[in-house]
């Protein structure tokens, strides 16, 4: 067991991971931090998506040690100070951006590094970014719509 | 997984004696090595983490004008930070999704050799050098057919250095489920000539396509392709493709690598 040291949602944390202990396995099973899921396990659907010193990268597919020292940001960390949704959140909820909700921890996630990176996407290039994201509810519409509405674009005219 | 210890040096010199360790492993960005252990289809003792050790990351140009690029560094920044490169940041830019290229690095895609990988289009369309904590290898001579390479037990990928072409392009055919190439073609004109580098179409992996190149070097237009066609003998055939369009897709994406280039 090695011992690992990391920020998560701005608080620090300590903790004891064999080598092998992923990422999204210290998150969930040591820190109780069950927002982030485990859809797939081979990083194909990104429902386990977390940021790392502020880049998405998949919590199945990264060891706990290797995120030694680092910013790691979780679902549980994306509402606002006082408990309500965050704008992405938000987004989500009011164009219906998801069904049974099982991949969504992971949509905004990515949603939100992609406005970090491009705070007014077009719709090809949420697409684009979504790649690595699977939905098997939504179709993709609505969470694309939920998306371009958090980057502050009027989707009103957008089809559903 | 089995289990393993798992090492985080900061030095090339560390990791290298690290690596020295019986069973012991380099692991880059881990998005193919991971996945792999989780399957048991390698068991490591230890591991050793290549992407704590700042030396090997980042990017600059050479007193000759080469782009270097340390192998740690990840995809995302390749496409970031290779301005001097375009047809190189493009293709890092569309390696598997953008999580895959927060982790992915250009050494592991390297050492790892899948045949259907892109970066060794680029290395070997390039010409480019790759660097080792003991020796330089040319790319004519590093890769050795599907997941074989010339590198010997316990030595790590530093850097790579691309000879920065006049004109480049990578076309890639995306095997949509993997997000590999189906086939991918990169083109590089030099003032010395034209280099033509084909992935995920043959089985011994990554290799020049010698007749286009010497088209091409004559005389750099689509034109210059025509009726030039690549033998299916020795191409990949699965389920997403046979051979026969895998060789005949090496013609279509050269062609549109060329126009592209132009």
């Amino acid at each position: 067991m090695t011992d690992v040291k990391m920020t998560v949602n701005g608080q620090p944390v300590l903790g004891q991971v064999e080598g092998r202990t992923l990422l999204v396995d210290f998150l969930r099973t040591d820190l109780k931090l069950t927002g982030t899921h485990v859809g797939c396990d081979t990083s194909q659907c990104g429902a386990c998506l977390v940021h790392v010193n502020g880049a998405a990268v998949k919590a199945c597919t990264m060891f706990a040690f290797e995120a030694d020292g680092a910013e790691v940001t979780t679902i549980e960390g994306m509402a606002e100070p006082d408990g309500s949704l965050s704008r992405i959140q938000q987004a989500f909820q009011d164009h219906h951006g998801l069904q049974c909700g099982f991949c969504t921890p992971g949509m905004v996630m990515s949603a939100a590094a992609l406005l970090k990176e491009t705070p007014k996407p077009t719709e090809a290039e949420v697409r684009a970014y979504l790649e690595g994201n699977i939905c098997r509810c939504t179709g993709y519409h609505n969470i694309i719509k939920a998306i371009m509405a958090a980057s502050g674009q009027d989707v009103s005219a957008a089809v559903a | 997984m089995y289990a393993f210890e798992i090492e985080r040096p900061t030095t090339i010199a560390e990791a290298v004696a690290a690596l020295a360790a019986d069973e012991a492993q380099a692991l880059g960005g881990g998005q193919t090595l991971i996945p792999t252990l989780k399957q048991r289809l390698a068991a490591p003792e230890t591991l050793v983490s290549l992407t704590a050790i700042p030396e090997m990351q980042g990017l600059c140009m050479s007193d000759e004008g080469a782009l270097c690029v340390g192998a740690a560094t990840t995809h995302a920044r390749v496409a970031a930070e290779a301005k001097a490169f375009p047809a190189l940041a493009a293709l890092a830019g569309h390696i598997g999704d953008p999580a895959v290229r927060n982790r992915g690095t250009l050494g592991g895609s390297l050492a790892n050799n899948d045949p259907s990988a892109c970066y060794p289009a680029a290395v070997l369309g390039t010409g480019a050098t790759i660097k080792t904590n003991a020796r330089e290898i040319a790319a004519d001579d590093y890769f050795q057919g599907m997941f074989a390479t010339a590198l010997e037990e316990g030595e790590i990928i530093t850097e790579v250095r691309f000879p920065v072409p006049t004109t480049a392009s990578y076309q890639k055919f995306l095997q949509p489920a993997s997000r590999f190439a189906l086939v991918g073609v990169f083109v590089a004109q030099y003032p010395t000539g034209v280099r033509v580098a084909v992935t995920g179409a043959s089985e011994e992996g990554v290799f020049r396509w010698a007749e286009a190149e010497a088209a091409l070097s004559a005389d750099f237009g689509v034109e210059a392709l025509a009726g030039l066609a690549v033998s299916p003998d020795g191409m990949i055939a699965d389920l997403h493709g046979t051979s026969e369009y895998r060789a005949h897709l090496i013609g279509v994406l050269t062609k549109r690598a060329v126009a592209a280039a132009i």
